[in-house]
């Protein structure tokens, strides 16, 4: 079959790898049907998250057909023939995370927690196509996938929408959801959210959704005008962080209060606002006193109004630098982060689609074969094209 | 020394004495296989080791990563850029950094212990909530047979009779191959605790134990399993090694959780046989 492989950091390319089989007893078989490109993978293929090895398969945003299923499955939960969405972190449903619906904190799925275990303290679940940190999983960014403990992970599907309706409950729905969700928004409330890639454009209408009152996007007028532009669409307030004070357009639309929301989703590859920033955070982490470039969190942390809320859905891989603990502290702030419990969000997700209230396809700026993956990769990265979010075809 | 202050040592990332945990076998054969080009060799001693393992990997990666991207951009920037990527992967290979040196800052000292006590012999002690019950987790405990299916290193266990067994654990073929031994029951709590020793006239020195106890609300059951292995009498050395690979605490650490993993959701996690590529465009399986 085709699959995406990660070489180098920056180089990915297609080969012929072999079909995936059965290893345990509760492992399904997927034909995938559509598969995607995340910001996520992007930290990967460059490096941020440097526990790729030459030859993984990428990719963690997949749906499709199952077409096989192991002895021990639950055929009453997942059979062959189903259509599924397949979560991007893979769990147990048994251990003291999955009960507590902390999904993407699963302790059984990860098959090297030791890695984790080093730089994190604690391991976090497998997670497909996502480095060796979260078990070296073979990704979804190939024709078949293997899902372990299938009648847990594989989300059935109704027949009715086509894949770009539904294929975004893998990650990036649930991801925007729940980074309004578990601030619990109330209805007078303004949420920031600093970046417009597909995961703030999912924060955006998520927060509607939910409620708030009034939402405001934050990226670059000058780089990405077609992101400000959804984010405009939506019904969000735009701050160009390229020719504006962010803060102070923040403290002007909230009364002087700041934001009650302030989300991250941007993650560790953030541009930098000022030169000395830029400059201080490239040094740092040439020196490795630093592994990323956490710009967004630093502002959200300072314009967010005391006692707010910061959301970071942004992903970050190991040590940051130069995070305004004063803030945080003396403006008795609130941290709610984690990668998302996607199991925990896909049912009432799937129920906003089939009310209509929205249609997920919005972000979907590029459809193109498997084969074209690399080119995809790169304007995805140069935000060239208009790109926005690409849907791979792995049958074409 | 109460049960839970033990065992919360044991989790410590770096414990108040220095010694790193348990991850950090397999993550020097991570940094072996991922950039065995940059590992030193041993021998190797001109500049001893002060930068611990897992900090190395960080290291080796980010320093490899800027290094390409300084060279990939052909202005002044990118050459500093490529040279602290060069100083950085050094730092990560040989396990040595300068700055440190002049810091007199040493993280590795405690590996360093830690490694000479395994010549002593091997004493782990690992617990775990498990989700399931006392009943459950002592039954299938019960039968020894079942331990080959999370005790990576055990080949086969045979029941004799009610309280003896024989083992069979597997050891690199250039060292024989097996080691074999017959082992008996010595205490016997139903539901609470199971212990058990190799026959004294064994080659190998075993004895083990297995408690469980109800966990504080829904958390499973607090399984405690002690495990003792001493190299036979007289005989020194890496004998250990033999039987465990290079870290003897750490494997039978995740034999532990490998045994909590089958409890709860009945299969181990694992990746073996399946594809990927090899970047020059035959994929294989792993
Ligand atoms: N928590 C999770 O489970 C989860 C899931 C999916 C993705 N993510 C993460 O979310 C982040 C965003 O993903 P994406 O697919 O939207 O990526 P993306 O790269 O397409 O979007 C990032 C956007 O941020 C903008 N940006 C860069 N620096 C900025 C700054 N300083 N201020 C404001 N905007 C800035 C960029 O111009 C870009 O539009 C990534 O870090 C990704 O890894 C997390
Ligand atoms: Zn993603
Ligand atoms: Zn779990």
């Amino acid at each position: 079959m085709k699959a995406l492989i990660w070489c180098a950091p920056y180089k990915v390319k297609v080969e012929d790898v072999p079909e995936p089989k059965i290893i345990n007893k509760r492992d399904a078989i997927i034909r995938v049907t559509s598969t995607c490109i995340c910001g996520s993978d992007l930290h990967l293929v460059d490096g941020f998250i440097p526990f790729m090895k030459p030859g993984d398969i990428l990719g963690h945003e997949p749906m499709g057909i199952v077409e096989e299923v192991g002895p021990d499955v639950d055929k009453s939960k997942v059979n062959v023939g189903d259509r599924v969405v397949v979560p991007f972190h893979i769990s147990c449903g048994e251990c003291f995370f999955c009960q507590r619906q902390m999904y993407s904190c699963c302790d059984n799925t990860n098959t090297k927690p030791y890695i984790g275990e080093t730089l994190l303290g604690q391991a976090t679940a497998g997670i497909l196509g996502y480095s060796h940190l979260t078990g070296g999983y073979a990704g979804g960014q190939a024709q078949f996938l293997r899902v372990p403990l299938a009648d847990f992970n594989c989300q059935k599907m109704p027949q009715e929408f086509e894949d770009e309706k539904l294929v975004f409950l893998s990650d990036i729905y649930p991801t925007g959801y729940m980074a309004i969700q578990h601030c619990n928004p109330q209805p007078d409330d303004t949420v920031a959210i600093w970046g417009c890639g597909p995961v703030g454009q999912f924060a955006i209408r998520s927060a509607f959704l939910l409620g708030a009152a009034q939402v405001v996007a934050i990226d670059d007028e000058q780089k990405v005008p077609e992101r400000m532009q959804m984010a405009r669409d939506a019904g969000a307030i735009t701050i160009d962080m390229h020719d504006e004070y962010v803060y102070d357009r923040l403290l002007d639309l909230t009364g002087g209060l700041g934001p009650d929301i302030c989300v991250d989703a941007v993650g560790m590859e953030a541009h930098g606002y000022t030169m000395l920033e830029t400059i201080y955070d490239k040094v740092k982490t040439n020196l490795f006193m630093e592994t990323e470039r956490p710009h967004a969190v630093r502002q959200a942390l300072m314009c967010c109004r005391k006692g707010g809320t910061v959301s970071i859905a942004g992903v970050y891989g190991g040590l940051s630098d130069k995070i305004p603990m004063g803030a945080l502290m003396n403006k008795a702030l609130t941290i709610k982060t984690g990668q998302t419990h996607v199991h925990r969000y896909v049912p009432e997700l799937l129920e906003t689609i089939r009310q209509g209230r929205i249609d997920p396809s919005f972000v979907v700026t590029h459809r193109m074969p498997l084969s074209e993956a690399p080119h995809a990769y790169n304007i995805f990265r140069e935000k060239s094209d208009g790109c926005i979010k690409v849907v791979l075809d792995p049958a074409a | 020394m109460p049960q839970t202050q033990q065992s919360a040592a044991n989790r410590g990332v770096h414990t108040g004495d220095g010694r790193q945990r348990s991850g950090e076998g397999p993550l020097r054969q991570f940094i072996q296989e991922h950039v065995p080009s940059l590992t030193p060799q041993n021998g190797h001693q001109a500049h001893r080791q002060n930068v611990a393992d897992g900090e190395r990997v960080v290291s080796v990666a980010a320093g490899a990563i800027l290094a390409g991207l300084g060279l990939a951009r052909r202005d002044l920037t990118g050459l500093a850029i490529a040279g602290v990527g060069g100083a950085l992967a050094y730092r990560g290979a040989t396990g040595h950094c300068p700055m440190y040196q002049s810091l007199g800052v040493d993280t590795a000292t405690g590996e360093q212990h830690r490694r000479s006590a395994e010549s002593r012999g091997v004493q782990v002690t690992e617990s775990y909530y498990i989700r399931k019950s006392p009943e459950e987790l002592y039954s299938f405990w019960r039968n020894f047979e079942n331990l080959p299916q999370f005790m990576e290193h055990l080949e086969s266990v045979h029941n004799e009779g009610d309280r003896r067994s024989h083992w069979v654990a597997t050891a690199p073929a250039i060292y024989g191959g097996q080691v074999e031994w017959d082992a008996e029951i010595t205490a016997d709590e139903p539901n609470r605790r199971i212990a058990w020793r190799a026959l004294p006239d064994s080659d190998i020195q075993h004895s083990g134990e297995v408690r469980f106890q109800p966990g504080p609300g829904d958390r499973g059951t607090n399984v405690t399993v002690n495990l003792q292995y001493h190299p036979p009498a007289g005989q020194v050395g890496r004998w250990l090694a033999k039987l465990f690979g290079e870290e003897p605490e750490t494997q039978i650490r995740e034999d532990v959780r490998r045994f909590k993993r089958l409890m709860e959701t009945g299969e181990i996690p694992s990746i073996k046989g399946q594809p990927r590529g090899t970047c020059l465009g035959h994929g294989t399986r792993s």
